[in-house]
């Protein structure tokens, strides 16, 4: 025994335990906060765009929550260096399970992608297209 | 082993009255049911979330729907009459279960928190005003905790809550100081869905009573699995739910004393609960149909007359002792472990659950990997968030026994977690 589940194979667990990009920015174009309310899931993430606004530069993010949703959040950091804001708009959860490269089971989903939301919310806030009281990721 | 040398009932005589344990799991869990992707045995220890169904409750209903199926109370037929007798009869089997005086006092409802919600609509809301309290428990249900909650906004009432000490227990000395001559309710909860502290519902309703305020036991957690008697304990109102009682889900239980009931208005207005219509005005049938609007769970209440009557042939107090005998040996295999933090009273001092974090592992991963060795818990607030807060967790995993669980389903549990926390060492 000791293989556990297959959702914990060693990337996810190495993600968790080290995360990438932890921390905060000096300069962010934009900061923000989502947290998945019925596992306590909390994830901070701050953006430094290039100087036209559309690529992603720099990302970091801090968080505090289950190993899927750390390390997806993780994984997504390290992605998100380089892409356009277009990109980060168009990624959906298949993208996600894809990055993580294990089956989520139904009921962990909405961990795994609270990452990529905080994201993508806090770019349209950035861009003015999304009410800031309005970004509640679930319930 | 000597765990297994003290069950007070055959273990393995109850289990074969529930084919569900028999099956395996770790396939597919978006296709209902076992396949032949399902690889790994069932070890079921969510109970306090609902418990399984056995062979002669589900016989029960699908007779029901076999040979009798009809509406009650509404027809002189023959099959219409047959289900109204089997359906008022199961409120006198609940009634001789817990201590009722009779069927009036035994309200069937959807669960035990629309039993929570009747009283609150209709009494809390003609009764309640701003000079008045609600006492609760810091270890409430939000069953009842949001439900006095949201009265207390509407009336203006406050609402204050009992304090748990740092064992787990209330501080009945603070209980003592808020329950006042202001006072107009005290709901508590029996055996902490969280804790599994077993409150003591008695000196609570007696307080209650000192200062002239009613008194509400949630006993979703307790009717379940150990001696409960309405006038033993002395409170007014109780509420539980068949589901978590080997009966089926859709019936619950609002025990209230006679004349209280009387004199309250219904909660929900139609159907059965009429006697008299006219374009003016309405008059209501007597106690209980008065707060039974609408065609009732006629399956489900004639259900949970069969669960009762399964549950008493094996007999409550054994199946008090046997969860007994099984938190205490959780409580204490887990403890041995190490890194894990259990919360709530000591093993021999608990209702039959566990509720712990592992250190470093979230309680839904932690859930997820024990779910992978079949192992099925809970894992989240359990509707107590304002407690999980108290503790400064998040969430946590609770495992829950009853009739058929056994020591080597603890040491599966045990052994999983074992692995969880290794992984993530």
């Amino acid at each position: 025994m000791g293989l556990g589940s297959d959702m914990y194979r060693q990337q996810i667990l190495d993600h968790y335990k080290n995360p990438r990009n932890y921390g905060e920015l000096e300069d962010p174009d934009f900061t923000h906060v989502g947290e998945n309310p019925s596992c306590g899931d909390t994830i901070k993430l701050e953006v430094e765009l290039d100087d036209e606004g559309e690529t992603i530069e720099t990302v970091s993010f801090t968080g505090d929550g289950c190993a899927i949703s750390m390390a997806s959040a993780s994984m997504l950091s390290d992605q998100l260096h380089g892409m356009t804001v277009e990109e980060l708009d168009s990624l959906d959860t298949d993208d996600i399970t894809e990055m993580l490269g294990v089956d989520i089971s139904p009921m962990r989903i909405k961990c795994a992608v609270l990452g990529r939301q905080v994201a993508q919310d806090g770019a349209k806030i950035h861009r003015g297209e999304l009410d800031p009281d309005a970004t509640r990721t679930q319930e | 082993m000597g765990v297994q040398e003290q069950y007070p009932f055959d273990v393995a005589a109850i289990r074969d009255d529930f084919p569900i344990l028999e099956r395996s799991v770790g396939g597919d869990p978006t296709a209902a049911g076992q396949d032949e992707t399902d690889d790994i045995d069932l070890v079921y220890l969510d109970n306090a979330a609902t418990s399984h169904t056995p062979e002669p409750v589900v016989e029960a209903i699908t007779d029901y729907y076999r040979s009798y199926n009809s509406n009650v109370h509404r027809g002189i037929h023959q099959l219409s009459q047959e289900a109204s007798v089997a359906y008022e009869e199961a409120h006198d089997v609940v009634a001789d279960f817990i201590g009722a005086a009779g069927r009036e006092e035994v309200i069937f409802t959807k669960n035990t928190t629309e039993a929570m919600n009747l009283v609150a609509y209709a009494w809390g809301l003609a009764e309640l005003g701003p000079d008045d309290n609600v006492v609760l428990t810091e270890m409430e249900h939000h069953a009842s905790l949001v439900t006095w909650q949201q009265i207390g906004k509407k009336t203006g009432a406050s609402v204050r809550y009992i304090e748990v000490t740092d064992e787990g227990t209330l501080d009945m000395d603070d209980a003592a100081a808020k329950i006042d001559d202001d006072t107009a309710m005290v709901s508590a909860v029996h055996v902490s869905n969280t804790l599994a502290t077993v409150n003591p519902i008695r000196e609570l309703a007696a307080l209650a009573d000192d200062h002239g305020a009613l008194s509400f036991a949630d006993a979703a957690q307790s009717v379940p699995n150990r001696p409960v008697d309405v006038d033993d304990l002395g409170v007014d109102f109780l509420a539980f739910s068949g589901h978590k009682m080997c009966g089926p889900t859709g019936i619950g239980v609002l025990y209230g004393r006679e004349a209280l009931l009387d004199s309250m208005e219904p909660y929900l207005y139609g159907g059965e609960m009429i006697r008299r219509v006219t374009f003016e005005d309405s008059t209501w049938e007597d106690l209980p149909w008065k707060f039974e609007a609408g065609t009732p769970s006629i399956a489900q209440g004639i259900g949970l007359a069969a669960a009762i009557e399964y549950v008493e042939d094996i007999g409550i107090e054994r199946i008090e002792e046997h969860e007994r005998l099984l938190a205490e040996y959780a409580h204490d295999r887990l403890t041995d472990l190490g890194g894990v933090e259990i919360y709530g009273p000591p093993g021999d001092e608990r209702g039959g659950l566990v509720a712990f974090n592992v250190d470093g592992v979230h309680a839904h991963d932690l859930s997820s990997i024990l779910n992978d060795y079949g192992v099925a818990v809970r894992a989240g607030d359990h509707c107590t968030q304002p407690l999980h807060d108290k503790l400064g967790v998040a969430a946590s995993v609770r495992a829950s026994f009853y009739i058929y669980n056994t020591v080597e389903e603890v040491d599966a549990l045990v052994d999983a977690v074992r692995e969880a926390r290794d992984l993530f060492a």
